[in-house]
């Protein structure tokens, strides 16, 4: 097995959201290259892996059970001066995953469907010929390799380079990233819920979760603004926080990540794509990726299988990219982002207000605008302007 | 100069997303800053949710 002189997309980094991209590319017929440079797909993992039952199935047409570790039935937000806003049905509203396992799967689908698959093979950078980007600088085991292409498509995460190369400015304000740390803990009560634990005490314009992970066990983390961060690092609130609530479990992982809270970046331009945090596709308000990665990948391999066909792989021809993705994770980011903008700037008297207002919801999907909705109506405080971006249509 | 301590590191790369000048790269299970891009905003330095990265003493000078 060996790489190819060229193919016709090069997708960069196997998360969800490059696999996704290699496999819609690969099952339109065309020849792709996924690389990653971790020496395996899936770890360390930098996520606390809660996705909305809804929002993933649709994906899907067979959710493996391997896939998954706990179905969640619900939510517990608990808001700085301890009162419980339980959003919950009976019934599975979300999964937490098993990431290792999800995302080799993910990465073997796209190599079932024809991509080549390598891993402890980075990028270093992109060969631009005429303001085109053309393919693939890189190291696979020590080896230089140059592979030339028709669309790379930068699926590189949080750290991601492959858009600065082509041009395209992905660096994050702190205002607009969160700092995260989490412990794997065992032998701890765990109900099939999420809990979430608000207060600028607790997590500075953020906040700490608790998932579910199995019979006694849970992701416990944690995520600060960076704007926010003085002092005290993310890792200190988090051992503050596990030391009071879970004195006797044990920890077996440890986890650090940044969570994208921006815009979105520029997604596409001659010849390039980028896809899930790469593009900063992460959403502003829960800090959630997952799905919004695979999205966009199944999107960014259809444009490419769209536009290597109409021979345009142009900044023009690949700009419907972004129109797919604009009515759909582009509209939730609008309003997360502005919502974000209003909650960090909210003292903890006001998250108290807000959690006061409401009792228990029942809800059958898990989603920001259903709460925000509940929210809005018995807190006529909340700025109008937010407001109606979460009025029904 | 930024110093990495390498035994707190987790390489998760949370310090290359904020740098203004692209000098940081994460590889693998490590991560490189090249001093000579580095335009020592401290922002690596203040993002990183562990405290691996500080500003080295040769540059307090």
């Amino acid at each position: 097995m060996s790489l190819k002189n060229k193919y016709d997309v090069i997708v960069v980094g196997a998360g969800p959201g490059g696999s996704m991209t290699a496999k819609t590319a690969a099952e339109k017929g065309l020849n792709v290259l996924l690389i990653e440079k971790r020496q395996e797909i899936g770890s360390p993992i930098r996520c606390a892996e809660g996705v909305g039952k809804k929002s993933f199935k649709k994906f899907f047409p067979v959710i493996k059970d391997e896939w998954i570790s706990t179905k969640m039935v619900g939510v517990r937000i608990y808001s700085p001066d301890g009162t419980l806003v339980e959003i919950s049905d009976n019934r599975a509203v979300g999964y937490i995953l098993e990431r290792k396992i999800f995302d080799r799967d993910l990465a073997c689908m796209a190599a079932d469907a024809g991509a080549d698959v390598f891993t402890k093979t980075r990028a270093t950078d992109l060969i631009i010929k005429d303001n085109f980007v053309k393919g693939v600088e890189g190291i696979r085991l020590g080896e230089s390799f140059k592979v030339e292409a028709d669309i790379v498509v930068g699926a590189d995460g949080v750290e991601s380079k492959v858009g600065r190369w082509a041009g395209i400015n992905t660096t994050l304000k702190p205002k607009d990233i969160e700092s995260g740390a989490e412990y794997l803990i065992s032998g701890i009560p765990v109900e099939d819920l999420c809990e979430i634990y608000l207060g600028n005490d607790i997590a500075p314009a953020g906040y700490v979760w608790a998932f579910p992970k199995g019979e006694n066990r849970a992701n416990v983390g944690i995520g600060i603004l960076g704007s926010k961060i003085g002092g005290k690092i993310p890792f200190d609130y988090l051992n503050e926080f596990v030391k009071k609530k879970y004195k006797n479990g044990k920890i077996i992982e440890v986890i650090y990540g940044g969570i994208p809270v921006s815009r979105p970046a520029k997604t596409f331009g001659n010849g390039i794509m980028l896809v899930g945090d790469a593009a900063r596709f992460t959403d502003p308000i829960t800090g959630g990726g997952i799905t919004n990665a695979i999205e966009s990948g199944i999107y960014a391999g259809e444009v490419a299988a769209e536009c290597i066909k109409e021979e345009d792989t142009s900044e023009e021809g690949l700009k419907k990219y972004e129109k797919r993705w604009r009515s759909t994770i582009g509209e939730e980011n609008d309003r997360s982002y502005l919502l974000k903008e209003f909650f960090i700037n909210l003292p903890d008297g006001g998250l108290n207000a807000l959690a006061h207002s409401i009792n228990k919801i029942k809800i059958t999907e898990l989603s920001v605008k259903g709460l925000m909705r509940e929210l809005i109506d018995k807190n006529p405080w909340i700025p109008a302007k937010l407001a109606k971006l979460f009025k029904k249509k | 100069m930024i110093s990495i301590n390498r035994y707190k590191c987790g390489y998760c790369g949370t310090c290359v997303a904020v740098c203004p000048a692209g000098a940081i790269e994460l590889v693998g299970a490590w991560i490189e800053i090249d001093g000579e891009s580095c335009v020592e905003c401290n922002n690596c330095v203040k993002i990183c949710p562990i405290g691996a990265l500080e500003v080295s003493d040769e540059s307090k000078k």
